[in-house]
């Protein structure tokens, strides 16, 4: 009787169904893998998911068939198509040198989609990224989240603004002009945020005094100013700040930054976390963590590919990133960055987790993307082995319901 | 009591010498020999510094005196031979002039450098150490083996006459378009090419006339000196090179002066893998995990590897160290295979044609009875991504052993694992 029941109702939800995804192995990221399982697309969404003896996929269905089926992979920290392939000055748009706090600079009126880099990321398994400024400056601009296909990228967006890129550390100094140390840079970032509360503040008792007297209503409205009004939403933890931070004691600024102004931050980078795992934890921060083959230079140096995973098991959320390259290669692939870190100690769930749900939830995504779900995005990875395996191929990817590749990478 | 205990330390100092010098030998592994089909449950023996037997189980008697591993589950391969490397902070050429072939990468080694012990760690035990590319010529190369030296004597390989060898840096293409006194065009880039490979054909002939009469001889100039055994085919001339065009154009210096050239990067080799291959050009190829990052690598491509498989040329791989990490150089490998290059080809890369690059595969690059004792040992597969590198030997000494503590910090990273390798000195025990 039940069985009936759940049968008509896969063929009801089958009916309009477009595109069935066959997967010997689907990990949906919400619950239990799928042996032998089947997903149904319909307007973009995930119409069905179930064992192909639960799901029934209808005639008239586009079939794509592979030995292992993911959501669409999530970047959560890239400069993809504001720091171009080319690496000329016509293609780098990731960081703005003219001065060191421009947290008003917006990714989506920098963003190119058509950028080669975008599309060699979406033919992996790639289908969201967390694209913006760059690490380089103190506070460099905003990152948005995107899907990696289209042409317009205000029908592509997700989120226009998604966090303030800050640097803290050697990165984010100046050769010359400020800030030029550590204390300054903290500093800077300080003041600027007292100068905001002020604001506030005043305003909030111009208002109070608005009330009682109605002439002096004109005083409580200022002209409008874009960079006081991200920063505002940032106190307002409406907008959290991505800190790049490297060195254990650039992470403990960042903690203490976001304690004073009780600001929400996500460590971006952060390759001595290892030594500050209670801290992390207690503050509740998530680590967006560098990539596994990030060149151990300089403030990374002491990097670890063990990094994730150590903070994966004291409970800390993270998720992988690819993070911004000035030079060869241009972008890194999170897939691969992610593979890593599962040989190194992560394990295949918790690595896949980190490109997907992990990644979506620290973006505050979840709701649409990062597991294969009724009702969420149709974004689908299919691949014709272990995907993080190097010889392993993506055969296809599907964002929003539509096929944007399907030749083996 | 006391007579159990000194018999305890000698018993433990006997056997520690004995292990020094005492054969090894490596039993149960799958080995892949390169040269010659892969041995399931195989042996193989080292002594001496050389490989002293290999083959399957029955076939290898132990000698009576080995140290025997177990090496069952394991996979054993020769030793990486990485063809481009910048390990140890080395240079050579300033940014004076565009050509500086009398400077070398054996004045500026650091030999404590923990990019030696990462490179171990990675299964390297050859690598070509080359200046960078933004000279037209930067220097004179080093191949060392990855040994625990102190100096950089130690590292060096010696040819049969006991001289160190090493190659010659060239580059061409965009990294050394420069402002004056560098090219600012290809065309001028050759063209200062020619003039100086001109200027070593007439001190080689003033040499070559001369007959051995010291008096006659040309005064001694350090570069043309080195650019002298270019020309004779004793040092080998790697050439950074990304662009078909620029690749041409090597050949087409090659063909004009006759040196013997290695061709690495190729980024675009696959355009015209058959004109490699006629000219007999070995490409040291470079995997990098997406395209650009300068005008030059847009084409790059994972296929080089097969295309060049395909045309019949000897295809190799490279880190160039910092670009790629040399703990991962086996990625190179697989990412090869991924874009269709037979893994047998792809594990040639890593091995045999790196020593044929650097003139080396008399002596290494394969297991075979006489090679040097250069091994990696594998936990598996060698191209899945959750293989480690277990042991690496070189010279039949373990150099990097993942179960020590130290090996292993280097092998993942970790604080202070970029710190020169630790020194034992006088006076106050271990320091740094």
């Amino acid at each position: 009787m039940r069985k009936s029941i759940c049968l008509i109702f896969a063929l009801l939800i089958s009916l309009n169904a477009q595109i069935a995804v066959k997967g010997e192995v689907i990990h949906t990221m919400a619950g239990e893998q799928i042996t032998n399982g089947v997903i149904l697309i319909r307007d973009g969404k995930i119409a069905a998911i179930g064992t192909t003896k639960e799901v029934i996929i209808p005639k008239e269905c586009q079939v794509l068939s592979a030995k292992v089926v993911t959501p669409g992979l999530i970047d959560a920290r890239s400069v993809v198509g504001l720091g171009g392939m080319l690496n000329q000055s016509q293609d780098q748009d990731q960081l703005e040198r003219s001065a060191p706090m421009q947290p008003e600079l917006r990714a989506i009126d920098a963003y190119n989609s058509l950028d080669p880099l975008v599309k060699w990321i979406r033919q992996l398994g790639v289908t969201t990224v967390n694209t913006g400024h760059a690490p380089g400056m103190l506070m460099s601009g905003q990152t948005m989240v995107v899907k990696t296909h289209g042409t317009v990228v205000d029908k592509a967006v997700m989120k226009t603004t998604q966090m303030i890129a800050v640097t803290l550390g050697d990165s984010g100094l100046m050769p010359k002009g400020s800030p030029g140390t550590r204390g300054k840079a903290v500093a800077m970032l300080r003041g600027e945020f007292v100068r905001i509360q002020n604001q506030i503040n005043a305003r909030e008792q111009a208002q109070a005094a608005s009330k009682e007297d109605e002439k002096n209503v004109a005083k409580s409205t200022q002209p409008r100013n874009i960079r006081d009004e991200i920063l505002e939403r940032v106190l307002n933890r409406e907008v959290p700040l991505l800190v790049y931070a490297h060195r254990h004691y650039d992470i403990l600024s960042a903690l203490r930054l976001a304690k004073e102004f009780n600001i929400e931050i996500v460590l971006d980078g952060a390759s001595e976390a290892y030594l500050l795992v209670n801290e992390i934890k207690e503050a509740g921060v998530s680590v967006i963590v560098h990539p596994s083959m990030s060149r151990t230079f300089g403030e990374k140096q002491n990097m670890s590919m063990e990094n994730a995973s150590i903070l994966q098991k004291a409970g800390i959320r993270i998720a992988m990133q690819s993070g911004y390259e000035s030079y060869v290669p241009k972008t890194r692939v999170v897939l691969f960055e992610a593979a890593i870190a599962a040989a190194y100690g992560l394990g295949f769930d918790n690595a896949l987790k980190a490109i997907t749900i992990d990644a979506a939830k620290i973006l505050g995504i979840d709701a649409r993307v990062g597991s294969l779900e009724v009702g969420k995005d149709a974004d689908i990875a299919l691949y014709d082995g272990d995907p993080f395996e190097y010889t392993s191929h993506c055969t296809a990817v599907i964002i929003d319901g539509k096929i944007v590749s399907s030749e083996s990478h | 009591m006391n007579k159990w205990i000194m018999f305890v330390i000698f018993a433990y100092m006997t056997t520690g010498f004995a292990q020094e010098s005492a054969p090894h030998a490596f039993v149960g592994a799958r080995i892949i020999p390169v040269v010659g089909k892969p041995i399931e449950k195989g042996v193989i023996v080292i002594h001496k510094g050389k490989i002293s037997a290999i083959g399957v189980a029955d076939a290898v008697e132990l000698p009576n005196d080995a140290v025997v591993h177990d090496a069952t589950g394991q996979v054993i391969l020769p030793g990486f031979v990485d063809t481009h490397s910048h390990i140890g902070g080395a240079g050579a050429g300033d940014s004076s002039k565009p050509l500086h072939p009398g400077t070398s990468v054996f004045d500026s080694f650091n030999v404590l450098d923990a990019g030696i012990q990462k490179a171990q760690a990675g299964g390297v035990t050859v690598a070509n150490v080359m200046p960078g590319s933004g000279h037209l010529m930067s220097g004179q190369t080093i191949y060392i083996k990855m040994r625990d030296g102190r100096i950089i004597n130690d590292l060096v390989i010696k040819n049969a006459e006991g001289k160190f060898m090493g190659g010659m840096k060239m580059a061409n293409g965009t990294n050394s378009i420069r402002q004056a006194p560098f090219p600012g065009t290809r065309g001028k880039s050759a063209a200062l090419v020619r003039a100086l490979y001109i200027k070593a054909q007439e001190y080689r002939q003033k040499i070559l006339d001369a007959k051995g009469d010291k008096t006659k001889m040309p005064p001694r100039d350090l570069g043309m000196e080195a650019l002298v055994e270019v020309l004779e085919g004793k040092r080998i001339v790697h050439h950074h090179t990304h662009r078909h065009d620029d690749v041409m154009t090597v050949l087409r210096l090659q063909k004009e002066f006759g040196f013997r050239v290695v061709l690495h990067h190729v980024s675009e080799a696959w355009k015209i893998a058959k004109e490699i291959a006629a000219a007999k050009a070995p490409c040291s190829i470079i995997i990098i995990d997406s395209p650009g990052g300068k005008l030059e690598a847009r084409d790059l491509d994972w296929k080089n590897g097969i295309a060049l498989e395909k045309a019949g040329a000897v295809v190799g791989f490279h880190t160039d160290d910092p670009i790629t990490d040399s703990r991962l150089f086996l990625r190179s490998a697989a990412f090869a295979v991924r874009a269709g290059m037979s893994e047998e080809a792809a594990i040639y890369g890593l091995t045999m044609a790196g020593a044929i690059m650097l003139d080396l595969q008399d002596r290494l690059g394969s297991l075979e009875v006489g090679k040097d004792a250069d091994l990696v040992i594998l936990s598996g597969s060698p191209l899945s991504v959750y293989t480690k590198i277990q042991e690496t030997w070189v010279d039949g000494k373990k150099v990097f052993d993942r179960a020590d503590a130290q090996d292993h910090l280097w092998a993942v990273g970790g604080y202070g694992a970029g710190e020169d390798r630790p020194v034992e000195y006088c006076c106050y025990g271990k320091g740094q």
